[in-house]
């Protein structure tokens, strides 16, 4: 039965094509596909040519299992939402996708990503997780291959390689992002800063944000450390910001550690502004939290599930009815990089025919050319270095959901 | 001909096997009728048959336990990343640049040994496996207080111990490369490890454990394990054997560490966890204890196995244990040793016939 159906698709997508190449159908069918898609706006650059079309293989990494599961679970299936949606629509391009498990590990990831060119991938949406995607953006390159990680937030995994693309905001830009917020929201509060640091993302965005905040001109009266193997007792912190008089403690590490940092400060009565960034989005919908604790805590996050715009609601109704979970912003990221990879495919003018080396030449020229309205902002435009251009937003936790600082 | 010793057989044998796979893998490699899949796990797989052939030098021949192995890797993985980075523009020779970043990292590894087993090996007990576990963890929190750069000026290293310190507090000069970064580990670095290399690793690992076992000196090891008492009532020096075997340990497993470093652009700290430990004491122990060629066999088959197993996506982890316990019972299982031991002697029937003709 599920063969029959991807056979099916397989050769209405072969005849789209087909018909795609035709001539004077092309533009007809590519502009129908651009202008019905929710998400992106596809070809901003005129140039686009219109043969575009046929079944693209997407290959998705990410943690599917293991402590990090909630951030490649949440990829994974919101990139299956996309890919529902576009292939839905019937446009020239549709999407075959297959996700693979990395553990967040640099040496399973690159075997995930070995894996799936043996499935024929052509386009990568992934790594999840910073480290493992440092390890396949070089194999990526080497093997040029076009990659889009959806939530790898640290300038290393793009630097010096032009094939690899963000969709999420880079390390230094959360950090000098909290920065700039602190400075111009609560210049005049005392800072604290508990960071895991044995983990890549945590500690990049705590270099960053400790440089810039010395640029601003902002106090930090507390710095305390963390590891995987500490991560369960925060007391000696907790009291050492406390003693330090801090009055807003900034946390840019992952939700988990977070929701027991949270606990324990309550438990001890301890009630700073809490601040995280994008790793704490997720908390909300964490097993065996109370929301209540989360109450007023702060976080910078491009993607807040409330939001009242017909694009994110249709999405976490769409999430919801599939997976009985609200999406956090890993789903929207990658949501966001499945419309990225269609609009530059259309705007590249890629067929399904092209091998993986081919479309990763085109669709690097495309790259710079595109603009996406996504879930995590309006108008995302890349630069050429693979760094995304979009607004962070900093959201305040009241009754249990994101809302708008006043 | 003189009729060849047991030992040597089986040495010669097993160079021969790893030399043929080797060929076989190489000429399918280069034909490309590997899958992308197995062709890229090709280095790791090397590298943890190196690493199982040293731990069962420890755990197998002189029989201390290691939970601390993969400590040694990453000593030699770290080191060997910043000898390998240090040298991309000295040495422009990348064969000459990587068997120099697996000395290096040998070497780190060995002086690693050293400072681990002198105060450990001259105690009786189960004290070498405390202090392996615990120096695992140490090199962990180590590394990841590490920053290494390298600019014009040569290499910059600084601790950073009180976790206030970032890339930046290096100086490095506006050209200069961040090596590692603390936590962020290695994210850098260029990849110059090739199968050729493993294998020429895997072949030395090889030749240096099969020729101590063979030695004077592994026969005092082996009467060390089977009987401490009796062995220094002959006059063998007990900590100088040990630590012979210890060193020589660690240094091989430095030396997969830095080839398995300079495999993957990007390295943490974690990444040698007190897993890749207990990893490693898997192919050991289900190789067979003192077993070389199965802790080939072992090391190679549990690399290849997760990946194989990716057609049960998200229960493919549970699958590897259940086949690994199977795996475990299966070669205890009394029946089938029993039909083992059957096939040898006929075996030995066999050669002693012939050698009677």
């Amino acid at each position: 039965m599920k063969k029959k159906f991807l056979a099916l698709m397989t050769a209405s997508a072969l005849a789209l094509s087909l018909a795609a190449c035709g001539g004077s159908s092309s533009s007809a069918a590519s502009s129908s596909a651009a202008s019905s898609a929710p998400a992106s706006s596809g070809a901003t650059s005129g140039a686009a040519s219109g043969s575009a079309g046929g079944t693209f293989k997407i290959g998705v990494i990410g943690p599917l299992t293991g402590e990090n599961a909630i951030y490649g679970q949440a990829v994974a299936n919101g990139a299956q939402i996309a890919v529902d949606e576009i292939n839905a629509e019937g446009g020239a391009i549709q999407f075959e996708m297959k996700s693979e498990d990395d553990v967040a590990d640099g040496e399973t990831s690159v075997n995930a990503y070995h894996n799936l060119q043996d499935w024929g991938m052509q386009v990568l949406v992934g790594p999840t997780t910073t480290g493992a995607s440092t390890a396949v953006a070089a194999e990526a390159y080497n093997d040029r291959v076009f990659m889009l990680t959806p939530s790898a937030s640290s300038t290393d995994v793009v630097s010096g390689k032009d094939n690899v693309f963000q969709v999420c905001f880079t390390d230094p830009n959360q950090g000098i992002g909290a920065a700039d917020y602190m400075a111009e929201n609560m210049a005049d509060s005392k800072i604290a800063v508990i960071y895991r640091n044995d983990d890549a993302y945590s500690q990049g965005i705590h270099d960053t944000f400790v440089s810039e905040a010395a640029a601003k001109g902002l106090e930090i009266v507390y710095e305390g450390t963390f590891t995987a193997d500490t991560a369960t007792d925060f007391s000696v912190q907790l009291t050492g910001a406390q003693s330090a008089g801090a009055d807003t403690v900034f946390l840019p590490i992952y939700y988990q550690p977070a929701s027991v940092i949270l606990n324990q400060a309550n438990a001890m009565g301890y009630e700073p502004t809490f601040f995280g960034v994008d790793g704490m989005d997720g908390i909300l919908t964490m097993e065996g939290f109370d929301p209540a604790l989360a109450e007023g805590v702060m976080l910078l996050t491009p993607f807040s599930a409330d939001a009242t715009d017909e694009l994110t609601q249709n999405f976490v109704a769409a999430y919801q009815a599939a997976y009985g979970d609200i999406p956090n912003q890993f789903a929207a990221d990658a949501y966001d990089a499945v419309y990225a990879v269609k609009a530059a495919l259309e705007a590249a003018g890629c067929t399904s025919d092209m091998d993986a080396a081919t479309i990763c030449e085109a669709m690097v020229a495309a790259m710079p050319t595109i603009s996406v309205d996504g879930l995590t902002g309006k108008g995302m435009t890349w630069a050429a270095t693979g760094e995304v251009s979009k607004a962070p937003m900093a959201v305040v936790i009241k009754d249990g959901v994101y809302t708008l600082p006043d | 001909m003189k009729k060849m010793k047991k030992s040597t057989r089986t040495a010669f044998l097993t160079y021969l096997s790893v030399i043929l796979v080797f060929a076989v893998m190489y000429a399918l490699d280069s034909a490309g009728m590997l899958t992308r899949s197995l062709s890229g796990q090709l280095v790791p797989i090397c590298c943890y048959m190196s690493m199982a052939v040293s731990l069962n030098l420890t755990v197998g021949i002189l029989g201390e336990l290691s939970l601390g192995h993969a400590g040694f890797m990453s000593v030699g993985a770290f080191s060997g990343v910043i000898a390998s980075m240090y040298m991309k523009d000295i040495i422009p020779s990348v064969p000459l640049r990587l068997a120099l970043t697996m000395i290096v990292g040998a070497a780190l590894a060995a002086v690693a040994g050293v400072i681990v087993g002198a105060p450990v090996l001259r105690l009786r007990g189960d004290y070498l496996a405390i202090v392996t576990l615990a120096f695992g963890e140490i090199i962990k929190d180590l590394v990841n207080c590490l920053l290494v750069g390298y600019d014009s000026k040569g290499l910059h290293i600084a601790m950073n111990l009180t976790g206030n310190m970032s890339i930046n507090d290096l100086g490095l000069e506006p050209t200069g490369v961040a090596i590692i970064k603390g936590a962020q580990g290695a994210t850098s670095t260029l990849t110059i490890a090739s199968f050729t290399a493993g294998f020429i690793l895997v072949m030395i690992t090889l030749f240096v454990v099969f020729n101590l076992v063979n030695s004077r000196a592994g026969r005092a090891i082996m009467a060390l394990r089977d009987n401490t008492i009796a062995a220094e009532s002959v006059g063998i020096n007990i900590t100088k054997y040990k630590m012979m075997a210890f060193v020589t340990s660690s240094a091989l497993a430095g030396a997969a560490g830095a080839l398995y470093g300079v495999n993957y652009s990007s390295l943490q700290a974690t990444k040698f966890n007190f897993n890749t430990s207990i990893l490693i004491l898997v192919f050991v122990v289900l190789g067979g204890l003192g077993n070389l060629w199965g802790s080939l066999v072992a090391a190679a088959a549990l690399t290849i196995l997760p990946e194989a197993l990716r057609q049960f996506s998200d229960y493919r982890m549970l699958v590897y244990a259940i086949v690994l316990i199977l795996v475990m019972l299966a070669t205890n299982n009394p029946t089938l040793k029993a039909a083992l031991g059957r096939l040898k002697p006929s075996k030995k029937q066999e050669k002693e016939a012939a050698g009677n003709v």
